[in-house]
């Protein structure tokens, strides 16, 4: 498999807080990768990096490098808004805009220079098929998208990230806030998304990761404990702390 | 169980629930009362230039001038009306895009230096007196306006320009308030499809916090409307509807507050003025409602 993201001898600092420590790693192309580990442990700040999204946190330092396909996405050349087009991201909460569903979808593209009443129109359609909601909300696209589920609120995020034709999604613990059902219905979707899309996604949730996703990285006290193929990770773990962990020895 | 149920030990627990609700509700008493008496009295006095006097509402709603003294006496209250809305709108025409943008930038752009510095100092604002504000308004604004606009100085402009920074504290701190209280999440979510600061301010942030703002906005134009000292200093006080912004004018405030010492209780002259005054407090009323409708529509 390709690699579409490489991470070289990353180190992240907030403030005098060391919260990653010499990361490296590789983040193969159209598959599903699963962040796990302990709250506090640098998850969800290395998911961040990718997307540029830690620097809105004021006294961030990194040093080290993130290429994504092999562009160096600290450099100063790099466009914060192109990458954040190109990689998209979802969050814990559903976070919906104040507006209606199709404005919802069209946000993005509109960011993006896109006016054309009809090029919207499809982009709106084939993003919410893609997010498996087109069925459900194609009758009332006009209303307000509060008005729908958590769930489906959730699926609408996914599907407004889409909408930008982004190469990477990033998912930041995006079932955690949702029933199961809900979470059953976006591990679905992932699994559909995975052959256009490369994955990376936070857990806190061990057996979704076993689940869902081809890659397992664990992580402890901000470092890379083991990174390796999901099966190979669960079953035959290589370092004693991932063992501990998956065995539910803590955490 | 060692405490006892009887209702003797209970005793002194019910006298004090009483005493306190009988004390709470003789203050909440008082204040109606209060309330209740003023526009009573307030209507029935304004009322009276009407059905006393007979001086026909629209008349006095529409009439150009202002003649208590004059043969026949005439009571045109449009200048004094066009006076108040004028200036308050433009108040808060020139205060609405100075307070949004200060709140803004004080909670998106600098959030550390603005809590600490400029909030408590735009607060400030808020607590000096009118009469300071008139005072400024007239050694500094006024001559300004006359030395580069033709005129006299004193209008609508410096009214307008005084009640913008009378009223900016207002129109801020709700602002901020709004700005502050936004959900992380919506702001994140725009960034992280690829928007800039600015179209997410533009976008996301000012389409969601429009009805606070407003509701500042026209808690702006209430103070703005019920202002009388500051204004009067710098308005020229001329009883008629002004041909351009730099021409002396009147608001019903400064009508009041120059003729009530020159009338007689009970006179049509005095009787005017309270309709004068009945005016400003229905309006504020109307003000009132609006904040009102404009802070259920708020609630996603």
């Amino acid at each position: 498999m390709n690699s579409i993201i490489e991470i070289n001898d990353l180190d992240l600092f907030y403030g005098e807080f060391h919260a990653l420590k010499h990361v490296n790693m590789e983040i193969p192309e159209k598959a599903i990768t699963a962040f796990i580990g302990p709250s506090g442990c640098g998850k969800s700040t290395l998911l961040r990096t990718f997307n540029r999204m830690n620097d809105m946190i004021a006294g961030t330092r990194i040093e080290g490098k993130v290429e994504i396909a092999g562009t160096d996405i600290y450099s100063n050349e790099v466009d914060v808004e192109t990458l954040r087009k190109r990689v998209g991201m979802v969050f814990q909460q559903p976070n919906p805009f104040p507006k209606s569903i199709y404005d919802n979808i069209a946000y993005g593209p509109r960011l993006h220079g896109i006016t054309d009443r009809k090029k919207l129109d499809e982009i709106v359609e084939t993003s919410l098929r893609s997010a498996a909601l087109w069925g459900e909300v194609k009758d009332h696209l006009k209303r307000s998208a509060f008005s729908i589920s958590g769930g489906q609120q959730q699926r609408l995020c996914i599907a407004r990230a889409l909408a930008v034709e982004p190469d990477i999604l990033l998912m930041d613990e995006a079932t955690s806030a949702l029933d199961p059902i809900s979470t059953l219905k976006i591990e679905e979707l992932a699994q559909e998304l995975k052959d256009r899309y490369t994955i990376v996604m936070v857990t806190h949730n061990m057996h979704q990761a076993a689940r869902v996703s081809q890659q397992t990285v664990f992580f402890l006290n901000g470092e890379v404990v083991e990174y390796s193929e999901t099966e190979q990770l669960f079953s035959n773990p290589t370092d004693q702390r991932t063992e501990d962990y998956i065995s539910g020895r803590f955490g | 169980m060692s405490q006892s149920l009887d209702r003797q030990k209970a005793k002194p627990h019910l006298a004090e629930e009483w005493v306190g609700k009988i004390y709470t509700f003789l203050c909440i008493l008082f204040l109606i009362t209060t309330i209740f008496s003023i526009v009573y009295f307030v209507a029935s006095k304004g009322l009276s230039t009407f059905i006393v006097n007979h001086v026909n509402v629209i008349d006095l709603l529409t009439g150009l001038k202002w003649l208590p003294d004059g043969e026949p006496a005439l009571f045109g209250a449009l200048p004094f009306i066009f006076g108040s809305f004028s200036t308050s709108i433009l108040a808060a025409c020139l205060a609405a895009p100075l307070g949004f943008c200060a709140a803004v930038f004080m909670v998106e752009i600098s959030p550390k230096f603005g809590r600490k510095y400029l909030q408590p100092v735009i607060e400030l604002l808020a607590g000096i007196p009118s009469v300071v504000y008139g005072f400024v308004g007239l050694s500094v604004i006024v001559p300004f306006f006359r030395d580069v606009f033709p005129g006299q100085g004193i209008g609508i402009a410096a009214g307008a320009l005084v009640l913008s920074i009378m009223i900016l504290p207002t129109i801020t701190t709700i602002a901020t308030d709004a700005l502050a209280a936004l959900p992380k999440g919506l702001k994140e979510g725009s960034y992280a499809l690829g928007s800039t600061r600015w179209q997410t301010i533009y976008r996301i942030v000012l389409p969601t916090t429009l009805p606070a703002l407003m509701t500042g906005i026209v808690l702006g134009i209430a103070r703005a409307f019920g202002e009388a000292l500051a204004v009067q200093m710098v308005i020229g006080n001329a009883p008629h509807i002004p041909r351009s912004l730099f021409e002396s004018a009147s608001t019903l405030t400064s009508a009041i507050t120059l003729s009530m010492g020159n009338t007689a209780m009970g006179s049509l002259a005095n009787n005017a003025l309270w309709s004068l005054a009945l005016i400003l407090m229905l309006m504020t009323f109307v003000f009132v409602f609006i904040v009102r409708f404009l802070e259920g529509r708020s609630k996603l």
